[in-house]
């Protein structure tokens, strides 16, 4: 029994380090998706700039 | 001294015993009513947002379930059909089940709202709120009746799903919601009568325990005669045609048939045959309701070719 041994708590473990990193995986590709499709479909970009912007008075007129 | 016990704690839990705190089988007919609603709402959605916004809806109602494991501990703990969840066995420990819950909660409630809509994402978290607070919390412990007013959680992911695409409610999602409300004690009842768990053991009041298994009997013939107009009203609709009118007459002859033939039943006779018809009657409502939603399916799909639809 050396240090290389593999307990079943560490295929447990494995199992778990995996899954997380997958979903996390995941998820970064379903935002990126998702962020594709909402940009194709033309909605605002611009992030609030914090102030009043010349283009939103227009749009409230 | 070889003394390996400092590694060897047994109840280290692996991925799938988290996954399992999601109650996977339920979330699955999450995602089977939840897409039907979307997609049988007008106006149709991008493919990747629906996308999205069926998996935040299938994971907020995964996080109610691990909330519902996390309080239910003890009462799993007692009864035989869940004493193998992941928190009585001592695989997960409660405080992880809630942990998990809350944040899976929050997270698909936030995304949801980003990728669909606030109405979408509104319903979504007055769900979880339904499932782990309303019932898990309150009623369930507390009214024989607990089933009737859980299985309204069970009841918004079409709903929700029809949101996503239209941002707002109607009456179509209103019957959708209304079908699978009173689809659920009829359904529900009917495992109780032949499943004989100790509910009594675990303090859960069950219509079966508190007044009887003939009232129980007579609670879900009400419950199937309700279920008809709602069932022949959703055909009606704008989401209706003759292929789901067709199905829904059927399947609802069908089901009132079982309910008055278990309705009917003395108890003795039931308990002679092992539930022959109480067990027939659960698999049908099964059926019953995946065929529903498949019918509603079916017609929104005729549309895209010109058919379907009144």
């Amino acid at each position: 029994m050396g240090l290389s041994h593999e307990h079943e708590i560490h295929k447990r473990r494995m199992s778990r380090n995996l899954g997380v990193g997958v979903v996390l995986g995941a998820f970064v590709i379903l935002v990126f998706a998702l962020t594709v499709a909402k940009l194709n479909r033309g909605e605002p970009m611009q992030a609030t700039d914090h102030s009043l912007r010349i283009d939103q008075l227009e749009a409230s007129e | 001294m070889s003394d390996t016990s400092a590694f060897s704690e047994p109840n280290e839990a692996s991925f799938g015993d988290y996954f399992a705190l999601l109650k996977p089988r339920v979330m699955s007919l999450v995602i089977f009513t939840a897409l039907v609603g979307l997609l049988v709402a007008p106006g149709g959605v991008n493919p990747v947002v629906g996308f999205a916004s069926i998996l935040f809806i299938a994971v907020g109602a995964g996080a109610s379930g691990a909330l519902n494991m996390w309080y239910d501990a003890d009462i799993d703990a007692v009864m035989k059909r869940t004493a193998s969840r992941p928190v009585p066995s001592g695989l997960v420990t409660a405080g992880e089940a809630f942990a998990i819950g809350i944040t899976l909660s929050v997270m698909a409630t936030v995304m949801l709202a980003l990728a669909a809509n606030f109405v979408a994402a509104g319903l979504l978290a007055f769900t979880i709120f339904f499932y782990a607070v309303v019932y898990t919390m309150w009623l369930k412990r507390w009214t024989p009746q607990n089933i009737v007013i859980g299985g309204a959680a069970g009841a918004f992911p079409p709903m929700i799903g029809w949101a996503v695409v239209t941002g707002g409610v109607s009456l179509e999602s209103s019957l959708m919601f209304l079908l699978i409300l009173t689809w659920t004690p009829p359904h529900f009842w009917a495992l109780a009568l032949f499943m004989k768990e100790d509910y009594s053991k675990a303090g859960v009041p069950m219509l079966t325990v508190t007044h009887g298994r003939p009232v129980t009997r007579k609670h879900i013939l009400a419950y199937t005669v309700a279920l008809i107009p709602v069932s022949i009203g959703l055909g009606l609709t704008s989401i209706g045609g003759p292929v789901y009118m067709a199905s829904a007459v059927l399947m609802n002859l069908w089901f009132l048939k079982g309910a008055v033939a278990i309705w009917r039943r003395p108890e003795d006779v039931a308990s002679a045959d092992k539930y022959r018809v109480e067990k027939s009657f659960f698999r049908f409502s099964l059926i019953y309701l995946f065929l529903s939603f498949g019918a509603l399916l079916t017609e929104a799909t005729l549309k895209t070719y010109g058919l379907g639809g009144w």
